[in-house]
């Protein structure tokens, strides 16, 4: 067990170096720099262009900013944005977090929550009404895109219905005196929209995923051997069948971690959520060499995290692995 | 006395793409307390389908039609509700299957689930039904029972789970136990081991067995009553010593004919000519007249009904009526 984790988690260190390397190169191949687009907002010397230049280190060889960086992040220091200068990159990242961590975290629960229920529940009730036309809603969700359901669901519920607010974390006119209820229940409101928008669009992939491993379960012999001696159906259903259907999903989840941090690019700029994925798209909208590394490197750790999480998960739950 | 098990009329039917599948289609028979009777036929014939109905457990969309009856003790097994099914399932009736390899759950301990049949029909504490794991798995003859307790299926042999889900079909005391060719999947020496160790617990508990098989070896010397079933149906049926000494219907004859023996002079095989037809088209009159070496005319066109042909021995074969057999 320690050295298949050891191994595994040295696998992982090394491909999120490779990864590294290969964001800095190809962010550098990349047509324009970050201060073209500063000089194209403003008029300014060429002489004072190249004196930024100089002092964001943009002038040098790529292979001396690239040892540079690598000094630098061994340190734990990932840089000063260029675009919100003097912020520091990590500054930057965990002012972001917070609101990344809420919006994923939610869906992340949303998603696997009622995924995993329905899956069951199409499983079970395979090929009746029920079934297909969950089949149909839920396909035709997943083919949506998310900025455009986003947009639609905040036109509907924020503009036509006036029901819920269509940007932001927080009400900027809320009393700031507020009771801790109050301001919970306003970040709230401003959830439902991005959190239903992402969980509507990937919700599919769970049901189908779920509803597939279990079926193929059901069929098995174990479970009919279960019925036979007389095991009540509920138990059949989710302690022998289901939990031999939990591998597939848990690998999904394991793919889909790395959602509670960078969330998702296109829903946060819909609904002007301040999450790392609009932070991210920003970043990279302005050339922000430092800041597109900072949150590329963020969200690589995630999915390395994640399937090393998975492998622990299948570890944990089937004892052929664990034998292994 | 009324047998443990009764049988009348089982018909068992599918829907399919080419129409209505018939894959049994009238069986009848009865099993008394502490008997063995061998349900022996090909694959194909129905006779697992007919072991699963016994418990209800015909996998959808086959249904059991009306006009079909199992009695378990005069209880009517059709009529039951969930519940009341339970109550039978593995608590009166135990079950055991061909692939003990898949029979058990990946996932959990063997005392994890033999435990759990015991409280599925007890009201026992956790480390009660683990103490009677351990005597059952002592019972059918696991050795380190103790340290077998706390291993996962796939850390055993093949004979080995077969023994493990013999302890989980005796969990809870069965006045009967079926057996759905309980040593096909495994090794020859292994089959005799597990086929002496039913005929102990047999023995031992005055259970009834109904034990499945396409394998006539096996049966001799250990059934007390052998029914042999082609195409959805019964064609013979006798006490065990009279059906090997005068096995009468055509059907049967073909079997033993084409079962190798160790003793006497080495002949050649004899296989039955033909395969098994489709359940979805059974031929009419007799259904094996197509394959039979001593069909006559009116076997095309008339179905055969259980015929006597000795004492307690009957078949479906004009043969009998013909005093031919």
């Amino acid at each position: 067990m320690t050295r298949w984790l050891v191994r595994r988690t040295l696998q992982a260190v090394v491909t999120f170096v490779v990864v590294t390397v290969l964001l800095f190169v190809l962010m550098r191949l990349t047509p324009g720099d970050p201060l073209e687009r500063l000089a194209g907002d403003r008029q300014m010397s060429a002489e004072a262009v190249a004196a930024l230049r100089h002092k964001f280190g943009i002038d040098q060889p790529i292979t001396t900013q690239f040892t540079s960086f690598v000094a630098g992040a061994l340190a734990g220091d990932l840089g000063v944005s260029i675009e919100h200068y003097p912020t520091k990159v990590s500054t930057l990242v965990l002012s972001r977090l917070p609101a990344s961590l809420l919006l994923g975290g939610t869906v992340l629960l949303l998603t696997f929550g009622i995924g995993i229920a329905l899956g069951v529940f199409q499983a079970v009730k395979r090929r009746s009404r029920a079934d297909r036309w969950l089949t149909r809603a839920s396909l035709t969700l997943y083919a949506m895109p998310s900025f455009w359901l986003g947009l639609v669901l905040a036109w509907f519920f924020g503009i036509r219905l006036q029901l819920l607010p269509v940007a932001q974390m927080h009400d900027p006119l809320l009393d700031p005196d507020a009771s801790w209820l109050v301001r919970t229940g306003d970040v709230l409101r401003h959830l439902i929209l991005p959190a239903v928008t992402l969980t509507a669009v990937s919700l599919a992939a769970v049901m189908r995923y779920q509803r597939t491993a279990l079926l193929e379960v059901l069929r098995l012999d174990f479970v009919l051997a279960a019925r036979a001696r007389g095991i009540p159906e509920r138990q059949v259903l989710w302690r022998h069948a289901w939990r031999n259907a939990l591998f597939p999903v848990v690998g999904l989840l394991g793919l889909w971690l790395p959602m509670l941090v960078s969330g998702s690019v296109f829903v946060e700029q819909v609904f002007n959520w301040p999450g790392l994925g609009s932070l991210a798209a920003d970043a990279v909208g302005a050339r922000d060499y430092p800041v597109i590394l900072g949150t590329a490197m963020l969200v690589s750790a995630q999915v390395l995290l994640g399937g090393l999480l998975a492998d622990l998960a299948y570890y944990a739950l089937d004892p052929r692995v664990r034998q292994a | 006395m009324t047998p443990l098990l009764e049988v009348e009329d089982l018909r068992i039917t599918f829907p399919t793409r080419h129409g209505t599948s018939h894959p049994v289609d009238g069986v009848s028979f009865s099993v008394a307390r502490g008997e063995l009777l061998a349900l022996v036929g090909e694959s194909g014939c129905g006779k697992s389908l007919t072991s699963l109905a016994l418990l209800r457990l015909v996998p959808p969309p086959g249904q059991i039609q009306p006009g079909s009856a199992i009695r378990l003790d005069g209880t009517d097994v059709l009529g039951l509700g969930p519940e009341e099914l339970r109550s039978i399932r593995g608590r009166r009736i135990g079950m055991i299957f061909q692939d003990p390899m898949t029979s058990l759950n990946p996932v959990f301990t063997i005392a994890d689930q033999i435990g759990e049949s015991v409280r599925a029909h007890q009201k026992v504490s956790k480390r009660a039904a683990r103490a009677r794991a351990l005597e059952l798995l002592q019972e059918v003859g696991i050795p380190d029972p103790t340290q077998r307790l706390d291993v996962y299926p796939h850390q055993m042999s093949g004979g080995m789970r077969q023994r493990v889900m013999i302890a989980i079909a005796l969990a809870s005391e069965p006045e009967m136990l079926i057996a759905d060719e309980p040593t096909t999947a495994l090794d020859v020496t292994v089959q005799a081991q597990i086929l002496e160790l039913l005929d102990g617990l047999r023995a031992a508990r005055g259970m009834a067995v109904l034990l499945i098989t396409h394998d006539l070896g096996i049966v001799a010397g250990r059934a007390d009553r052998v029914a042999v079933m082609y195409a959805g149906r019964l064609v013979e049926e006798a006490a065990t010593a009279e059906l090997f000494a005068r096995p009468s219907h055509p059907y049967t004859k073909g079997l033993l004919a084409s079962v190798p023996r160790i003793t006497g002079a080495v002949t050649r095989l004899t296989p039955i000519a033909g395969t098994v037809p489709a359940p979805t088209a059974w031929p009419a009159g007799c259904r094996f007249h197509p394959r039979c070496p001593a069909a006559l005319p009116r076997c095309a066109t008339d179905d055969p009904p259980a015929l006597p042909v000795g004492n307690a021995h009957r078949m479906r074969c004009w043969l009998a009526e013909a005093g031919r057999a």
